[in-house]
């Protein structure tokens, strides 16, 4: 994977999800340690370009860099030609000019990554981008699941709530697929995008039918505050019909595990209760975000075979 | 006396037609004869073997971005991009800055045609004053300056009691009111069309439905006005199903197609190029189909481009934010002959959509080769592949979905009132 970008899920093979799972495992080890870093990357430079606030992915990110030795600088422009400010493609080019080995891109608008790579001389990571995909969640969200199940294939994950504004789905969706497990889909009829099944998933809107055999439950968070009504009518009946507590969650088989991207909205999309205690396991998930991207930094941004010592 | 003898092309004449391989003879701007073996003395002789020959393409619905934003595009650049295309006469929209919406710029626009492009330009002016959708313009001032037509284009009129108005008005000057269909409610921040494609990008969908409800309301409303509907760029199945049973009922409702929504499908835009951006989107391969069927029945009387240019600078940006529309001159006749090669339409049913249609729903000449018509000819080369790189072309934009792609089918020869405007060899002719 040296030198390769990462825009989407979607583009992966299995093969390639497995070498990353699999770094990703070794990794672990390093956050384990008292010293929590190795040289792998010492002399390489990474740039968190981040368009869009994330303090979450943007820290999991810097992190990861940190503790494989690279150079990690943070830029967060406040604007993007949305507001008529520099266009993101002259921002691009110009961190690009000081040459660094990595950049990872984060917008609030889909395909924005996509088009910084295809300009770029650096490999392209996407850490999410509008609707499209968010790669590294759905990575770590896998590698969460594999560490819980011991596998992936045969599986049943449930994703449920705003499938359609969600690029975690989507890369949840394509990752899950590809590795052999059965994805269903569920939520408010308004946040079921249109052909949503073309993707080899099953869309249900009852919480009680698509948790009916899951193993894995994972629940999207809700941003009411920018749908005002037009999606579903008040975070009561969301969360009523589709927020998750422990007495909903018998629907789903006994050794069920519930996850979420985060940040929860406690009494929304999860019980205050469920969301702090097992089976949900929402910190080992961020937990293994930083492991995931050390993977992913590591294989992309590594030693070149004609460096080797 | 100046003479020229297209010699031995297949002669497509929809306003008769004909379609017969013959020589064609224009003599002081006008087509003087069609015979075999004609006298090529004292004449400037263009071989049109292998050829087609037939009327000048009419577009009527462009952007030319004169007055205000010349620098996507003036109504020389492209004038002469419509030459090189094929076309002898364009309609021009009224989204410049300022807006056409008062007689002194139509007249400015019929002025710098006049002076400034090869081929014929014709204003089409707001339909409200400043595009706002509220206040009807002065249509009898401005059909007396020379508008062809009226219309938002670009915007969907939103208030239907206003559209109403509209329709009714423009019987006073009997010309032609054209929509551009799209609720803008039900739009939204659609981009691109609803579907698999819109779900796998994460792009905000634009439903068919929202063009379906916009042509309905506005059939509805011919029909209780009585005046004459233009639905222009149909681009979904059920558009076509509702022209169609207009027409059948007998109201003055016409359609046109673009030559991407014949030919391309939402799944070009998979990779985020927003040079698939326009309005109404790229539909499905069900909505081609039927757009197809439409033209070849007659249903959707014309080809037009909605040549639409935007500098590379606005449109290499996020999707979302980037503008509408894509170039379409200089690609139209290539592409649209995608049709004649699959089989679904003959030589003379497409150079009459390309032509002689647009002509009937403006009231404008062309579209004929009859003795006596205005020489408005384009010659053309239906075998030639060539790869097509929007630099290399007479319009100052870039965006256009086929960059890049091998074409089939070229435009040979372009004749104004007998002159040559374009030739392969020579490019556009300083006249």
């Amino acid at each position: 994977m040296i030198g390769k970008d990462l825009i989407g899920i979607e583009n992966l093979t299995r093969g390639e999800i497995e070498t990353i799972l699999e770094t990703a495992t070794r990794m672990q080890e390093v956050g384990k340690r008292e010293i929590k870093k190795v040289p792998s990357l010492r002399g390489r430079t990474i740039i968190n370009l981040f368009f869009e606030d994330s303090t979450r992915t943007r820290s999991s990110f810097e992190i990861a860099g940190k503790r494989l030795s690279a150079d990690v600088v943070n830029f967060s422009p406040s604007n993007s030609s949305l507001n008529k400010a520099e266009s993101i493609l002259d921002t691009a080019k110009t961190l690009d000019a000081m040459d660094p080995d990595c950049v990872v891109v984060r917008h609030k608008v889909a395909g924005v990554p996509q088009r910084i790579a295809e300009l770029l001389d650096a490999p392209v990571i996407n850490a999410g981008d509008g609707a499209h995909e968010h790669p590294t969640q759905a990575l770590l969200d896998m590698l969460t699941v594999f560490q819980e199940k011991g596998r992936l294939d045969g599986l049943t994950v449930a994703i449920i709530g705003d499938i359609a504004h969600s690029r975690v789905a989507r890369s949840n969706i394509y990752g899950f697929l590809k590795m052999g497990a059965e994805v269903r889909v569920a939520g408010p009829p308004p946040m079921l995008p249109k052909d949503i099944e073309g993707l080899g998933v099953k869309a249900y809107t009852s919480l009680r039918e698509v948790l009916d055999g899951a193993d894995v439950i994972m629940a999207l968070r809700i941003q009411n505050e920018r749908f005002k009504g037009a999606f579903f009518p008040s975070i009561r009946e969301y969360s009523a019909t589709f927020g998750l507590d422990r007495a909903k969650l018998r629907y789903a088989n006994d050794d069920a595990i519930v996850m979420h991207p985060g940040p929860v909205n406690r009494g929304v999309e999860l019980s205050h209760e469920l969301t702090d205690h097992r089976p949900s396991v929402i910190l080992d998930q961020v937990r293994n975000g930083v492991a995931l991207r050390m993977a992913l930094l590591y294989l992309i941004t590594g030693r070149r075979p004609s460096e080797s010592s | 006396m100046k003479r020229t003898l297209i010699r031995g092309g297949r002669i497509l004449d929809p306003s008769s037609q004909t379609d017969t391989q013959a020589d064609l003879v224009i003599e002081d701007g006008r087509i003087a004869a069609i015979g075999h073996d004609l006298d090529a003395e004292r004449a400037e002789v263009i071989d049109a073997k292998g050829c087609w020959v037939a009327p000048g393409f009419v577009d009527m619905h462009t952007h030319l971005r004169e007055p205000g934003q010349e620098y996507k595009e003036d109504i020389r650049s492209g004038g002469r991009a419509a030459a090189a295309g094929g076309f002898t006469s364009i309609a021009c929209m009224a989204n410049t800055d300022p807006v056409n919406d008062d007689p002194a710029v139509t007249k400015f626009i019929i002025d710098q045609g006049k002076k400034n492009s090869p081929v014929r330009v014709y204003p089409i002016a707001a339909a409200t004053i400043g595009l706002a959708g509220e206040i009807m313009t002065e249509m009898v001032a401005l059909k007396e300056a020379g508008a062809v037509a009226f219309s938002d284009d670009g915007k969907g009129t939103e208030d239907a009691n206003v559209m109403r108005h509209l329709l009714e008005y423009s019987k006073l000057v009997d010309a032609v009111i054209i929509v551009h269909a799209e609720d803008e409610c039900l739009r939204a921040e659609g981009v691109v069309n609803e579907g698999l494609v819109s779900t796998k990008l994460g792009l905000p969908p634009n439903p068919s439905a929202a063009e379906e409800i916009r042509v309905a309301r506005d059939i509805a409303l011919a029909r209780i006005t009585g005046a004459r509907l233009h639905i222009a760029h149909v681009s979904t199945k059920r558009a076509v199903d509702y022209v169609r049973e207009a027409q059948d009922e007998g109201l003055q409702v016409t359609a046109e197609v673009s030559p991407h929504h014949l030919t391309l499908t939402d799944s070009e835009t998979l990779g985020f190029n927003t040079s698939t951006k326009m309005a109404p989107p790229l539909r499905s391969t069900e909505d081609v189909a039927a757009c197809r069927r439409g033209l070849i029945d007659g249903i959707i009387e014309c080809v037009a481009t909605d040549h639409a240019p935007h500098a590379v600078y606005e449109k290499d940006v996020e999707f979302i934010a980037a503008p509408c529309g894509i170039l379409g001159f200089e690609t139209a006749y290539p592409v649209v002959m995608e049709l004649v090669r699959d089989g679904e339409i003959t030589p003379l049913a497409l150079m009459d959509r390309m032509s002689l249609g647009g002509c009937r729903i403006l009231g404008v000449p062309g579209g004929s080769l009859e003795v006596g018509a205005d020489a408005d000819v384009v010659v053309l080369d239906p075998e030639t592949i060539w790869k097509y790189d929007p630099a290399n072309g007479y319009s100052k934009s870039r965006n256009s979905p086929w960059a890049g792609r091998e074409m089939v089918g070229q435009v040979a020869y372009t004749l104004v009132r007998g002159n040559v405007v374009f030739d392969r060899q020579r490019g556009v002719l300083e006249q």
